[in-house]
């Protein structure tokens, strides 16, 4: 056994390495070293708890070997389209560790550490209840990213009370638990994690695709505060620190999520977006974007590439879904090569979770210098002879900021009509998950690919590749 | 519609208002195109070539100015040698699309008046987006700085890209361009193509990409001052800056061998930026060529219209550089104008929508009416548009910048979030007076750790959100540690097996929270 300052001090350590660890990825460079911090802050807080507090290691070696090897086996093998899917799962696990750890706390009453009688019972209390919701809300999240569950808002009659009800529910219960002797209510611990559990399951279902971004973050969130939660219960400062910093970045990735939607994070949470306000486009029908929409093929687009000097690529969750980075990639290689300046313009909310476009460029060795957020690129649209927008659709529409009628009105958007030419590629007309037509497609410079994007991009690819190998 | 398409008159003028190209997509739009004999000559366009693209040649100048119903011409009406004036060969109530300058000729806005004209100052075609592809004045611009760095060339004794022969090494000519809009990145460009080293100084800082973009280097002075004005031009600075800005120019001076100016203040004489201390200054055998000489000169010894030789510099005052370049500067300039009338509805619909802010910024008179200048247009809208909130007081928020600080934690501030700091404030003082000590000690962890976690995660990258989850995905995993508390109760002890499922599910966190987020820094690649 370890003294209890030694263990004290060895947490210290790791927490201040996963302190370490988040502050590393503040540039991409000095991401890798944070990573490698997060991983020895792990393996001294696994080591030390292993030599202090347990003393059935085959147990634990099983449960970790377990563990490590269907850990590795999702890492290696998810694509990274799936991202979105991957961590929303991860959540899940947290969420769950959290609810067992809670219930386990419970019937294990005494232990070192834990503070004394009802605070205690509240602290597990609170921690199965965060626990639960994690739990099956990042599950149907999953499913939802999967495709598995539709990604439309399901929408029950009165949910705020549902959702209120179950709340009060909840509440009620911790009365008699409270007033059970310590490891006796079994029971109405249980039952309130079922409810949680339900609530978990209505809150995600009530939100739809395009909020899936915030979503993730937001339960990205509540698996750190369910950490957090089991630290308290347990009196260890380590999972307390960990939670509330894995709390924190959830809360502030939602944060910047919402507000590059412009929208308020209680009126995301609540769900319904493009639903509600669904019933609404047939009365703006009258100021509909008049026009025709001028289509393009995919050799006119290559003639347009060969003859601009610069050229921004805007990625959508479209250009994801068709696995189309790789050509995207090859193009601006081609294109670079011909001395055209290429590079790629990322809106905040792009694809399903935070970063997600970002991470899919990576992978295709798309190197990040030219990979740029909103706020750097804007302004360059004026300047920009031809701007390709593959899978995009609401954060490039025109009306988030002149159309006062417009559900995303005043949302921040990827100014691309100001550029020479904008190439759209889309699947058909159809309007964007927030169920708003895009006047963009309708303007004088914007032209229409339609097609699977992947189809549309190879094509303008053998079509620049035909003209480089004539030019030689 | 009748399009006259007359010769030009002004001696030394080569460029023609219609190319046999436009001429074609002009019949496409409805029109019948008269021109006159030899129009093109001096762009080396023949007749034949516009009779095969639509056109009629008009048996005399004459003829063409009395039938056509819109005139289309490079340079402002002026005295024609045979026929008097043109203003007054203008059919009575015909239109005029050409350069006016109308500020400057207030006389032949008269004139035409009492033609009972419309006309449209192709030099008064506002600069908006829409408007680019009939942007004469870029269009010019363009050629002019092409044409200066040719120029330049000519009269520049040396190569301007560096070589190593067998017979020694030859030094790249080094060119300094002042101003850097459409004529002074033309200039960057072509000297760059003919392999100088360019520099070159402007003092709205907005454009230093794009001469960086062109391969020429951004000078700057020490000042900051920001030299934006109204429509894309830059405005008049304050004396700190031009003292600065002279200091500058002085010791470039000593050092290129070419410089080109192209400042020009809209309505005003051109700055004087090369004094004749700087000239003095230059090695013998240096050129400056001065796109200013129209409106005076940026440099003290120009002579707009010719060239002066003075201690070896040639200073080059050509007023007519897009005319040298004819057959290219008519194919642009007349293709702004087949742009113009497509957008005035073509042959069938033709009209001046006074609307339409293109039309109406370009237009001097209508039907004999003065119309210009045209009233102000509307300031810039701002780049963050005021969000849908009804609460009018709170303003938008801005969004989190990139190496962000903590304030953004408080900007969302609004009487919400004053309850909440009053709540939890509240919530701690009842904690503080009723919690066990050792609950107290864990809740000032908790919110110190939540603070660092603000700070903290405000500084990571946007690119690195996906990385970022995954890893807090792996470090949560730590609820492992609670797992592990559990497991020694004996293995029967249902504890004990939550415990165990705990520390299964929580390790599959860490091991894949971290090999996956490893696994996309490593994608990450300059």
């Amino acid at each position: 056994m370890m003294s209890d300052s030694l263990v004290t001090v060895a947490y210290l350590v790791a927490a201040v390495l996963f302190i370490l660890s988040l502050g590393g990825l503040s540039t991409q460079q000095s991401a890798p070293r944070g990573n490698a911090y997060g991983i020895a802050g792990m393996l001294i807080a696994v080591a030390v708890a292993a030599v202090a507090q347990v003393r059935d290691f085959g147990l634990l070696a099983g449960a970790v070997a377990g563990g490590a090897l269907v850990g590795a086996v999702l890492a290696l093998r998810v694509e990274m389209t799936s991202m979105p899917e991957l961590v929303a799962v991860l959540h899940s696990f947290v969420g769950l560790a959290a609810v067992l750890v809670g219930v386990a706390s419970y019937l294990a009453p005494g232990h070192v550490g834990a503070t004394e009688g009802s605070i205690h019972q509240i602290e597990v209390y609170v921690g199965v209840f965060v626990g639960a919701v994690t739990f099956t809300g990042s599950i149907i999240a999953f499913g939802k990213l999967k495709g598995v569950i539709g990604s439309k808002p399901l929408l029950l009659p009165g949910r705020h009370l549902i959702n209120a009800g179950m709340l009060v529910a909840c509440i009620a219960l911790a009365v008699p638990f409270l007033g059970a002797e310590p490891g006796e209510d079994l029971r109405s611990l249980l039952i309130q994690a079922g409810i949680a559990g339900v609530l978990g399951i209505h809150l995600v279902m009530a939100i739809g695709g395009a909020d899936m971004p915030v979503v993730v973050s937001m339960l990205n969130s509540y698996s750190g505060w369910a950490a957090s939660a089991a630290g308290f219960m347990l009196g260890n400062d380590l999972l307390i620190v960990t939670g509330a910093l894995v709390g924190s970045s959830g809360a502030i990735l939602s944060i910047i999520m919402c507000r590059a939607m412009n929208r308020s994070f209680l009126s995301v949470i609540l769900g319904g977006f493009g639903a509600d306000e669904g019933k609404a486009p047939p009365k703006a029908a009258g100021s509909a974007p008049a026009g025709e929409a001028t289509s393009i093929t995919a050799a006119e687009t290559a003639e347009l590439l060969r003859e601009a000097k610069s050229v921004i690529v805007v990625p959508g969750y479209g250009m994801a879904v068709a696995h189309a980075q790789y050509p995207v990639y090859e193009i601006a290689t081609l294109l670079r090569a011909r001395g055209t300046e290429v590079r790629f313009a990322i809106h905040p909310v792009a694809g399903r979770l935070p970063g997600h476009m970002n991470v899919l460029l990576a992978e295709a060795k798309v190197p990040y210098d030219i990979v740029l957020e909103m706020e750097a690129i804007n302004d360059d649209f004026p300047r920009t002879d031809v701007v390709l927008v593959i899978g995009a659709n609401d954060i490039v529409n025109p009306g988030a900021l002149d159309d006062t009628t417009s559900p995303i009105y005043g949302m921040p958007v990827l100014e691309v009509w100001k550029s020479k030419h904008v190439v759209v590629m889309k699947r058909s007309m159809a309007s964007g998950y927030a169920g708003v037509e895009n006047p963009l497609f309708f303007r004088p410079t914007t032209s229409m690919l339609f097609g699977d994007a992947k189809k549309n991009v190879d094509a303008i690819l053998t079509s620049l590749r035909a003209t480089a190998a004539a030019a030689e | 519609m009748k399009i006259g398409v007359p010769k030009e008159v002004r001696p030394g003028e080569r460029r023609v208002a219609a190319t046999p190209e436009s001429v074609s997509r002009l019949v496409k739009l409805g029109f019948e195109v008269l021109i006159e004999k030899d129009a093109g000559a001096g762009a080396a366009f023949p007749d034949e070539e516009y009779e095969l693209a639509g056109a009629r040649t008009a048996p005399s100048a004459r003829e063409l100015w009395a039938q056509a119903d819109i005139v289309l011409k490079v340079q402002p009406p002026e005295v024609h040698p045979e026929l008097g004036h043109e203003a007054e060969l203008l059919r009575e109530g015909g239109t005029l699309v050409s350069f006016f300058y109308p500020a400057k000729n207030k006389e032949l806005i008269e004139r035409l008046a009492r033609r009972k004209a419309t006309v449209l100052a192709m030099d008064q075609v506002p600069r908006v987006t829409r408007a680019q592809k009939m942007d004469a004045l870029s269009s010019m611009a363009n050629i002019a700085g092409y044409r200066a760095v040719i120029e330049a060339a000519s009269f520049y004794g040396r190569f301007f890209t560096g070589q190593m022969t067998a017979a020694g090494k030859v030094p790249p000519a080094k060119m300094l361009v002042i101003g850097a809009g459409v004529a002074g990145l033309a200039a960057i460009g072509a000297a760059r193509g003919l392999g100088a080293i360019v520099r070159a100084f402007d003092t709205r800082a907005e454009v230093r990409e794009q001469v960086q973009s062109m391969g020429a280097e951004f000078l700057e002075v020490t000042i900051q001052e920001e030299g934006s004005g109204v429509g894309g031009y830059a405005k008049e600075m304050s004396p700190e800056f031009i003292a600065a800005e002279m200091a500058l120019f002085l010791r470039q001076a000593r050092d290129v061998d070419i410089i080109i100016t192209t400042a020009l203040v809209p309505g005003k004489p051109a700055p004087t930026l090369i004094t004749e201390e700087m000239v003095l200054a230059m090695r013998p055998g240096s050129v400056i060529v001065d796109l200013g000489a129209e409106q005076g000169g940026n440099c003290a010894l120009t002579q707009p219209g010719g060239v002066v030789v003075k201690n070896g510099v040639t200073i080059v005052g050509y007023v007519d550089l897009p005319s040298r370049l004819a057959p290219t500067a008519s194919q642009l300039y007349s293709s702004n104008l087949t742009h113009l009338l497509a957008d005035m509805g073509g042959a069938k619909s033709f009209h001046v929508d006074l609307d339409d802010n293109v039309v109406r910024g370009a237009l001097v008179l209508k039907d004999g009416e003065l119309m210009w200048p045209p009233p102000k247009p509307p300031a810039p809208p701002p780049k963050v548009p005021e969000p849908r909130v009804p609460a009018a007081t709170q303003p938008p928020a801005p969004l989190p910048a990139k190496g962000g600080h903590g304030a953004h934690g408080g900007s969302s501030a609004g009487p919400g979030s004053l309850w909440l700091v009053l709540g939890a404030l509240t919530a701690l003082l009842l904690a503080g007076s009723f919690a066990p000590r050792e609950f107290v000690a864990h809740l000032t962890v908790f919110v110190l750790a939540c603070f660092i976690g603000w700070q903290v995660i405000w500084n990571v990258t946007p690119a690195l959100h996906t990385p970022l989850m995954s890893v807090t995905n792996a470090i949560s995993g730590i609820i492992v540690v609670g797992g592990m508390l559990q497991l020694s109760h004996g293995i029967e002890s249902p504890v004990t097996l939550l415990g165990a499922l705990a520390v299964l599910v929580a390790t599959i966190n860490i091991a894949g929270g971290f090999l996956v987020t490893q696994r996309m820094l490593r994608m990450f690649r300059r």
